[in-house]
């Protein structure tokens, strides 16, 4: 599967290792449900350190797809919640 | 993952759209080309501006910290003559340099990384770029409508995903430095105005002295006054018994010497 991690590229992963990151990824989840900015942050952090450890960086010509896309590592919750609601994503 | 298959759909069906305006297949394809070199170049021009910000920030912490030494040897010298209050305008000035000079050292490190990631984007849409030209070339080049289209389908929706990753970073840095550069712009001008540069202009302007004092932390002052003062305070008593003696001698050896060559004719 490869996952892109906005600002910094695309990682190969495979279908074990993405499923090992499912409770960071709950984290991350619950974390911007509850607007807890703190909290959030880490556990972001600890999902982004998920994904460059299990993952080896993807072919950089290649012009493949990623299947799922994670925001910068200093991204704000508030920038997370306008690209969950589909504002402001790609300037233009 | 749900979330993240979220914004994967928002984000790339926002960015096939922005390139998604030709009728014709291969007229899309050369659109997106010539969107990809235009992002190249603003991808280019992001690096030099951030670049010029980081030295401008260089160039200031550079400058107060020449300030900041400045007044600390001035502080010492007033402290040596007993000049108490000079010493403590200069350790105040002195004081609001120290916290400009961390804060510039934050934003000089952070517009380094804004330079270091986008100097990496740069990298990443190159290659891609260079990839979808070949590719471009040969779809052309092989051009059959069904199997086209696929083709082109793949290759733009690649590339369009790195287009608005990169365009993405390219806004957030210009935002981070469009915030440094107002703040380096107050300093500048706070430089020029010479209100950091000297304390024997004591008192001088009252804004300014007032600014300075907010800046500026009162205990820091007074703890770095009071070790300035305990460490050249005997020297200052030697030095003044010193000079007074000499300052005292000397008009009375000018005395007998004046009285000898009035005695003399």
């Amino acid at each position: 599967m490869i996952v892109r991690i906005l600002g910094e590229g695309q990682y190969d992963l495979s279908d074990d290792a993405v499923s090992a990151l499912n409770d960071l990824d709950a984290k991350v989840e619950s974390a911007i449900e509850a607007g807890d900015e703190a909290t959030f942050r880490e556990a972001l952090a600890a999902l982004l350190d998920g994904v460059r450890t299990a993952g080896v960086p993807h072919d950089p010509e290649s012009l493949d797809s990623s299947e799922l896309i994670l925001p910068m590592a200093d991204a704000t919750l508030a920038e997370v919640t306008d690209m969950l609601s589909g504002d402001g994503l790609i300037p233009g | 993952m749900s979330m993240w298959q979220r914004i994967s759909l928002i984000f790339r069906s926002k960015a096939n759209k922005a390139l998604d305006r030709a009728e014709d297949p291969r007229e899309t394809l050369d659109y997106s080309y010539q969107r990809q070199l235009d992002l190249l170049a603003q991808v280019r021009r992001g690096v030099a501006d951030v670049a010029t910000s980081r030295k401008r920030v260089e160039l200031q912490v550079n400058q107060l910290q020449a300030q900041s030494d400045k007044l600390q040897g001035q502080a010492e010298q007033a402290i040596t003559a007993n000049r108490e209050d000079l010493a403590r305008e200069a350790l105040t000035r002195k004081s609001g340099l120290t916290s400009q000079i961390a804060d510039l050292k934050t934003q000089q490190a952070q517009l380094q990384g804004e330079e270091e990631k986008l100097t990496l984007a740069q990298q990443r849409l190159s290659a891609k770029v260079e990839s979808f030209r070949t590719r471009k070339e040969t779809i052309k080049a092989t051009y059959t409508a069904a199997e086209a289209q696929t083709k082109i389908n793949e290759a733009m929706s690649g590339i369009g995903e790195e287009m608005g990753d990169v365009g993405m970073a390219i806004q957030r840095a210009e935002d981070k430095t469009a915030q440094m550069q107002a703040r380096a712009g107050a300093i500048d001008e706070l430089i020029a105005s010479g209100a950091l540069d000297d304390a024997s202009s004591l008192n001088n302007g009252d804004d300014i002295s007032r600014e300075l004092e907010a800046m500026s932390s009162h205990s820091e002052v007074e703890a770095e006054l009071a070790r300035l003062k305990g460490g050249s305070t005997p020297q200052a008593i030697e030095g003044g018994q010193d000079s007074s003696g000499i300052l005292e001698g000397e008009p009375q050896a000018q005395g007998q010497a004046s009285g000898e060559s009035k005695e003399a004719p």
